[in-house]
């Protein structure tokens, strides 16, 4: 176990990061796209946004991770060289959009349609009151959703070892198999495991902490008189609604 | 709770006067599927006084207002403004020139009260941010509520996001206003605080087309009453002649229900 340790610190965890952190940026914008063109008025746009979601949410990881890594190495080879990274990220960041980009769209379409009606009353067109007046609504509501998501990311990453990976190139998980499998004793793994957790709690307390603000410190998550009945009393700040739908959908899509 | 002090009432004089323009509908048509909602209205609000558009819900006065300020399109007909067509023009330029108000406020949650009132100052009119500021506390001040400027609109009450609400359409300097049933979602005890501010509003010379249940408000402020029924409408003239003397059942039945 404590052989295993200099190597995981210094290359494995260093390498997970890179790419969950990469293919989490890649993903969060092109998932913010696949939701604004999946929500657009616009059939051209909705409908090829659809379709990317659907295939990239039901096809395994793996199998994406081995169908680009592998089917689009000529390519790699000719622009990167023997470097499976680029396409490993890529793979991950559309396999991450495809989650994140129904998180985004969940989130911006649970505000209120009053609000693009304002919006749009005071003279702003409808993409600029998406982009001023919804969608950063929309977004601080997946908050919590959108972290549980990169955490699943961050454990998705371990499995671009299907690509084959040069020393200085394994990540956390590799490199605690291989390990393992040099001296038949699983202890390098659970260390590995161990990194991953220290990356992936303190996501979670995150989440949490998140979530709580969202509930009880700020009001900024919830909609204005949006009740029915006579919204907003002086007395009654009412009660955070999170959309829990919202935040079920991350989980609901693992 | 009394957050609708006198001290709170909102503050009047100082402001520009007389620049609302004559609005008006010719046939105006629209439907939604098979739903007919507007079967031609007519309407003629002149410079500078208001009209209250008052009947059963569905009737379609909501939709109405829409589509004076072109948040739907009519289907037929044409709205004039200031005799002039607006059809032809860019619909969000026109909007500028057309506050609404809503039922339910639709502050923007997210955004300070005076940041609800910048957004359109900045993003729309270009004016620089320190600008924007200003004349955004110059017409909270109107409604009187400069001193919730840096608050977020949860925290205020439904009378009072309902002012910024006001407020925030008139920093645009609108030359029509709407308000659509603009007091329905608030409780009894606020609805005082809103209508003095649109009364004030109406004073100063700004047209208005009000949605409205509030009888007392049409019959004392306003110069025209209409009543509108099946997407049509049904009676209109001054308010004492039409609460009054209604020509029509279907009036004198609504007045009924409602009075």
């Amino acid at each position: 176990m404590r052989a295993a340790l200099p190597e995981l610190v210094r290359v494995g965890l260093p390498n997970t990061l890179v790419l969950a952190l990469t293919s989490a940026v890649v993903g969060t914008v092109l998932g913010m796209v696949l939701a604004v063109c999946g929500l657009s008025p616009r059939r051209w746009l909705r409908w090829p946004a659809r379709v990317f979601t659907d295939v990239f949410r039901g096809l395994p990881a793996a199998v994406t991770i081995l169908l680009i890594g592998v089917g689009l190495s000529p390519v790699g080879l000719h622009v990167w060289g023997p470097n499976p990274y680029p396409l490993g990220i890529l793979a991950l960041s559309l396999i991450a959009s495809a989650y994140i980009g129904e998180i985004f769209r969940s989130g911006i379409q649970s505000v209120d349609t009053g609000q693009l009606e304002a919006a749009r009353a005071l003279g702003f067109s409808r993409p600029s009151g998406m982009r001023l007046v919804v969608i950063p609504q929309g977004v601080r509501r997946v908050l919590p959703a959108l972290v549980n998501q990169f955490i699943a990311l961050i454990k998705e990453s371990s499995l671009v070892y299907f690509l084959g990976l040069l020393a200085s190139q394994r990540d956390l998980f590799r490199l605690g198999q291989d390990a393992a499998a040099n001296t038949g004793n699983q202890s390098a793994l659970v260390l590995a495991g161990l990194f991953y957790l220290l990356v992936t709690v303190p996501l979670t307390h995150v989440v949490n902490a998140i979530d709580r603000r969202l509930r009880d410190g700020r009001r900024d998550g919830r909609r204005d008189g949006r009740r029915a009945d006579g919204a907003a009393r002086p007395d009654d700040p009412d009660g955070v609604d999170l959309d829990d739908p919202v935040l079920a959908v991350s989980q609901e899509a693992r | 709770m009394t957050a609708e002090t006198t001290a709170d009432r909102p503050a009047t004089g100082g402001v520009a006067r007389g620049h609302g323009v004559a609005v008006a509908t010719r046939d105006v048509h629209l439907a939604f599927g098979s739903n007919r909602v507007l079967r031609g209205v007519d309407l003629d609000v002149a410079a500078a006084t208001t009209a209250c558009v008052i009947g059963p819900s569905g009737s379609g006065k909501s939709t109405l207002l829409r589509v004076v300020n072109r948040l739907l399109e009519p289907d037929r007909g044409d709205v004039l403004l200031d005799g002039r067509s607006v059809l032809p023009d860019n619909a969000d330029v026109l909007r500028q020139r057309v506050g609404m108000v809503f039922q339910h406020f639709n502050l923007f949650p997210h955004k300070t009260v005076r940041a609800n009132v910048t957004l359109g100052l900045t993003k729309l009119k270009g004016l620089p941010k320190d600008e924007a500021a200003e004349l955004a506390l110059h017409h909270l001040d109107r409604v009187g509520l400069a001193h919730k400027a840096d608050v977020r609109p949860s925290s205020l009450s439904g009378g009072q996001q309902q002012r910024v609400a006001i407020a925030r359409a008139l920093a645009m300097e609108p030359e029509v206003m709407l308000f659509d049933e603009a007091t329905s979602a608030l409780d009894p005890e606020l609805v005082k605080g809103v209508l003095a501010t649109m009364a004030d509003l109406a004073a100063e010379g700004m047209t208005m087309l009000v949605v409205t249940h509030e009888m007392g408000f049409a019959r004392s402020v306003a110069q025209q009453v209409l009543f509108m029924d099946h997407g049509r409408v049904v009676e209109s003239g001054e308010p004492d002649q039409v609460f009054e003397a209604p020509g029509t059942q279907r009036l004198q039945r609504f007045l009924s229900q409602v009075l």
